[in-house]
């Protein structure tokens, strides 16, 4: 199961009606709350998607308090199931997030137009992998190190290491990037 | 007896220290008289300090005017005396009060006590941010939301900082005497508890014999600490992407607070990076300047299409 939820929905609705922007640290971690209730109200589902493009303005109080600790919560060995990606994210948001992924050493995959993108602190290993997923996934790690010229075990180590970032799931198919499907998963 | 403050003809980030110099010697107590007579200019920092220099006493001080019609009637429609008079005994004729529709005012003086404030100011200036960033200073249309970002983070300063009220302007002008060209300049000012304090209150903070109000700028502008950064460590971004903000747009942000001021120059300036020793004034006061762009220069993005073309998409 999949969801998305609409973050300037959210900030109308349980923030106040005449906010067009996400600015303050109060403000976003009030967007925060509503939107970690609604993930737990509907049950935690396998895929939830964070849509920005109803937002304007986005601060680094807002990005820290909303991209930053709702990946945090995600990437905690103890977090939530399932995986956290985003849409909406335009030119205006991109120096506030980068900023806050930068901070805490977290990445995020986000879609655009079809396409996933990886934003954030990655190295060139695990962006080199990840793309290759999104290129050609769902895919195991032995096409993956064959398409990168690398040995199979390290293939593994990286693609290990992209799941428990939860840039990447594992399906019974291989390895790919949350969003592209919402069948069988094995997180 | 009572100390007379003489306000300077053209009133701004340098000439400001003088009214701290005079209020510094004016013992706690004093009858004060800040005489804006001779005043003829003032940018928007020099009109938000006017109002942290009542702020800063217990005592109530008077205020005269400033004799020219012109000034006295730009003041009033930057919103100058509508926050004055709730702060000093204003002496003196003021013009009646009219709907500001000022071309270079983009954000008349607005009290900042609370988040809702930030909230105001941000969506206030957002049309008209748009016309004067790009329409009349020539600056990519990328500039208009960074803008808007670096007005709420320095607004939040005082919210989550100062302990007290504060105020923020937005005006465009002709910077002759550096530039010759036009700016758009953010100020923020209150006279709050000041970086040092808001510091030392910090678990984290550890007392040192270098300890002093620079150190304290230092530590929150370059190094981007804050008293919230012990068990957060996503605090202390807000004046970081400020200066990053003022670097990609070659501007000029400067930070004072109680002896000691901060600057990140761009090449068109001369100003000191550090000054110390100045007269003690509390709370924190920002200058943001952005200049007009002259010629063909490059955009400085650090857009989704930027990122989207370096990753070879």
């Amino acid at each position: 199961m999949s969801v998305t939820i609409d973050v300037g929905t959210v900030l109308r609705g349980t923030v106040c009606a005449l906010y067009s922007n996400l600015v303050t640290r109060p403000t976003g971690a009030a967007v925060r709350h509503a939107i970690e209730r609604q993930v737990t109200d509907i049950g935690g589902p396998a895929v939830t998607t964070i849509d920005f493009s109803q937002v304007n303005l986005l601060d680094f109080s807002c990005a820290d308090e909303i991209v930053a600790k709702l990946l945090l919560r995600y990437t905690d060995a103890n977090g939530p199931p399932g995986y956290l990606t985003f849409r909406g994210i335009h030119d205006g948001h991109i120096d506030p997030i980068e900023t806050v992924l930068e901070r805490h050493a977290l990445a995020l995959v986000s879609w655009h137009e079809g396409c996933a993108e990886l934003f954030g602190y990655v190295d060139e290993h695990e962006r080199s992998h990840w793309e290759t997923v999104r290129d050609h996934g769902p895919v195991w790690p032995d096409k993956v190190a064959r398409m990168l010229h690398v040995d199979e075990p390290f293939a593994l180590a990286q693609l290990q290491r992209l799941c428990t970032r939860r840039l990447l799931m594992t399906r019974d198919d291989g390895y790919a990037v949350p969003g592209t499907v919402t069948k069988a998963l094995g997180a | 007896m009572t100390t007379v403050i003489n306000v300077p003809p053209s009133l701004d980030e340098q000439s400001v220290e003088q009214l701290f110099e005079q209020l510094a010697l004016a013992p706690e107590g004093d009858k004060i008289l800040v005489d804006a007579r001779h005043a003829r200019w003032a940018s928007p920092y020099g009109l938000t300090a006017l109002l942290c220099i009542a702020q800063s006493r217990r005592e109530r001080l008077g205020f005269t005017v400033p004799e020219n019609a012109d000034t006295l009637s730009y003041w009033s429609r930057a919103g100058f005396f509508r926050h004055a008079a709730e702060l000093y005994d204003v002496h003196g004729a003021l013009p009646r009060q009219r709907e500001t529709h000022e071309s270079d005012v983009l954000l008349e003086i607005t009290s900042i006590s609370k988040s809702d404030d930030v909230h105001g100011v941000v969506g206030r200036i957002q049309h008209k941010a748009a016309d004067i960033l790009h329409g009349q200073l020539g600056l990519d249309t990328a500039i208009t939301g960074a803008f808007g970002m670096t007005l709420s983070e320095s607004c939040q300063n005082i919210v989550e900082h100062a302990g007290l009220g504060g105020w923020v302007a937005v005006q465009t002008y002709k910077y002759t005497r550096r530039l010759g060209r036009r700016v758009v300049v953010i100020a923020v000012c209150d006279a709050g508890v000041g970086f040092r304090q808001s510091l030392e209150s910090s678990p984290m903070h550890r007392r040192s014999d270098r300890w002093d109000d620079a150190m304290a700028l230092e530590d929150a502008v370059l190094r981007a600490m804050s008293r919230f950064r012990h068990g957060d460590a996503g605090r202390g971004q807000g004046l970081a992407g400020i200066r990053r903000f003022v670097g990609r747009w070659q501007g000029k942000l400067s930070v004072r607070s109680g002896t000691a001021r901060i600057a990140i120059i761009p090449e068109w300036d001369e100003d000191s990076p550090m000054t110390e020793s100045l007269p003690y004034f509390p709370g924190a006061q920002m200058q943001i300047t952005i200049p007009e762009r002259i010629g063909d220069v490059p955009t400085p993005t650090r857009g989704v299409a930027a990122l989207r073309a370096r990753a070879g998409r």
